[in-house]
């Protein structure tokens, strides 16, 4: 049947009311076509496989010592920082931007939970809601500037990386607040380090509040108008705004829920490192975007899934563990790490080329 | 319910400045019920510049435009979308990666009742989903595979063919279609005028910017031919040639009196 008969044969079918569902002879896309067709519909299929495949094998060279509860749930507790950072800078970079300054804010939110217990005498729950109105300040700051100012996303988040991170020094006077002291006045700072045991597997609050997060965002992103928004506006802003979206509402939500999550990110350290250090979680932000990165999401926006990210944080995770235990210079980490990048771009340029 | 004389939307001594070209001189404009008027004119005659006025993307510095009858004063398309005025965009406005549905209700998603969607704001996928192929199923476009498919994969004429769904979907006044046919080969532009025929005879009228002068004189009640700035003259395709018509546009021959 040529085209154009079928076109014509559908189109008279359609008119009389059959609802003929008719196909247009693509069906046979072979093997190939088919995967980049899979991928195309849900991107964080890759990301999942090297995952299960990275733990699988860990797995078979480490046997029970790599393959326990006890070693799973220390992933994700070490990957529970970087988790929570990548679920914010997802957000971001499905709007086709870039958040370089998510470390810094979560850093500053943490000093500021610390200092204004420790240094006013404030009450540390009061303290916690003004560090994370700061990650709210912050971001609305990045979302302003980009959205309204029109400035590239980059540049905004690069030089506000610079000024959250100088103002956190000059704040803090360089000054760390030791876990002992956070234990014995404000344990509620601590909060997120809190254990529980369940057979074995040891969580924490923080890497209970990463699950929930990715799960809540993974909804919202996916069944809200406000997640098509998102992605309407990674795609294409000028034809989002035509058909109706209010992108710079969109994208402000987009910066000041990411500034939001990175402070408590920033709780989160706390819990995990037990001080409050100004020093401390530099290289979060390009664990983030690496995590995001690998996890299947395009940096050009509009594309990709909260859980690849996830995902791809846990990948970095094994990774990092198991490397370890096998007794491997960790160099080789950073040396696969940067393979998964490049492949990851290289897949996704490859994905994006599906047209009809 | 209406008496038939009263056009759908009417601009009267339109003028529009940006600094000290005059993009629209005091120009007329006129749809009427039920009919295709075609939109044509040289490059930079303003024709553009007079139906962003009519739809509320640029706001007129004097004149005014009527719809139905009533003055109306939009400052963005939105006020005009919420008015049942909908736009087919030559870059048609969809966003790639997205689906088909997602697509059609971008900006006006219909929520679950309930629990749900009033405190989740879950879409209601299967009601959009029901909606979205009834009215490509109307068109006759129900060739797509499936409602869910990502825009990107579909061909150019089929893209175009869910916008102008889309428009016919909220479209209760009127629909604006620039260029629907210039980025189209001929089998698709054949199927795109049905298409715009289609939605006229479900008593829609439709504003047709166009270059292509046969797509122009094929579908067209009546064309008006801008230039300069203001509307030079309305014909009827039936009683002028191609040829006059460009001759009008381009200043060559004298436009005919207007009689009505």
């Amino acid at each position: 049947m040529s085209g154009a008969n079928q076109n014509s044969d559908t189109f008279e079918a359609a008119a009389d009311r059959t609802e003929a569902v008719a196909h247009f002879g693509n069906q046979r896309r072979g093997f190939i076509g088919q995967l980049q067709h899979i991928l195309h519909v849900n991107s964080s299929f890759v990301p999942m496989i090297v995952l299960v495949a990275a733990i699988l094998i860990f797995g078979l060279l480490l046997g029970s010592k790599f393959f326990s509860p006890f070693a799973l749930t220390l992933i994700l507790q070490q990957v529970q920082i970087v988790g929570i950072v990548a679920a914010a800078q997802s957000l971001v970079i499905l709007t086709a931007g870039i958040d370089l300054s998510v470390g810094a804010i979560m850093v500053f939110s943490s000093v500021i939970m610390g200092q204004f217990t420790f240094r006013y005498g404030i009450p540390a729950p009061v303290s916690v809601l003004c560090g994370l109105g700061c990650g709210i300040l912050i971001g609305a700051l990045n979302g302003w500037l980009v959205s309204r100012v029109k400035l590239p996303p980059f540049i905004v988040t690069l030089g506000m990386w610079q000024i959250v991170l100088a103002t956190n020094f000059l704040y803090s006077a360089n000054e760390t607040i030791r876990s002992q002291d956070i234990e014995a006045n404000a344990p509620f700072l601590q909060f997120f380090g809190a254990k529980f045991n369940v057979g074995g597997a040891v969580f924490t609050v923080g890497v209970v509040f990463m699950l929930v997060l990715v799960a809540v965002l993974s909804y919202a992103l996916r069944h809200t108008a406000w997640g098509r928004h998102v992605y309407a506006v990674g795609d294409d802003p000028e034809a989002a705004e035509l058909s109706g979206v209010n992108v710079h509402r969109t994208l402000m939500s987009v910066y000041m829920l990411s500034g939001l999550i990175c402070a408590f990110a920033g709780w989160a350290l706390i819990g995990r490192i037990g001080s409050v250090s100004p020093t401390s979680g530099q290289l979060a932000n390009i664990e983030s975007i690496t995590a995001v990165v690998i996890g299947g999401i395009s940096l050009f926006g509009g594309r990709g899934s909260i859980l690849g990210s996830l995902f791809g944080a846990l990948i970095v995770g094994v990774f990092t563990l198991g490397l370890r235990l096998l007794g491997a210079d960790a160099q080789w980490t950073f040396l696969l790490i940067g393979l998964l990048i490049i492949a990851a771009v290289a897949v996704d340029q490859w994905i994006r080329k599906v047209s009809a | 319910m209406m008496s038939d004389n009263v056009p759908v939307v009417e601009g009267r001594g339109i003028v529009k400045r940006y600094g000290h070209v005059t993009a629209i001189d005091r120009s007329d404009f006129e749809l009427r019920k039920g009919e295709i008027l075609a939109v044509i004119g040289d490059n930079g005659a303003g024709k553009s510049s007079i139906v962003k006025a009519i739809c509320g993307a640029t706001i007129p510095d004097e004149g005014e435009i009527l719809i139905e009858g009533k003055r109306v004063n939009f400052t963005s398309p939105m006020d005009a979308r919420n008015m049942g005025i909908e736009i087919v965009y030559q870059t048609l406005a969809m966003s790639p990666a997205l689906s088909i549905t997602d697509n059609m209700f971008m900006g006006r998603e219909i929520r679950k009742q309930g629990f749900m969607g009033r405190y989740l704001r879950q879409l209601d996928r299967p009601a959009m989903e029901k909606f979205a192929r009834e009215k490509l199923t109307e068109l006759g476009l129900m060739t797509v595979q499936s409602i869910n498919q990502a825009v990107e994969t579909l061909s150019g004429g089929q893209r175009q063919g869910v916008a102008v769904a889309r428009a016919a979907a909220f479209a209760t006044k009127f629909i604006i279609m620039d260029e629907p046919t210039a980025a189209l080969g001929v089998k698709e532009s054949r199927r795109v005028l049905e298409l715009i025929q289609d939605v006229r005879s479900r008593g829609i009228p439709i504003i047709l910017i166009s270059h292509n002068m046969p797509h122009v004189f094929e579908v067209a009640d009546r064309i008006h031919i801008h230039r300069l700035g203001k509307r030079l003259c309305v014909i009827d395709p039936k009683d002028y040639t191609m040829s006059d018509a460009v001759a009008f546009m381009t200043g060559a021959k004298e436009p005919p009196k207007q009689s009505d």
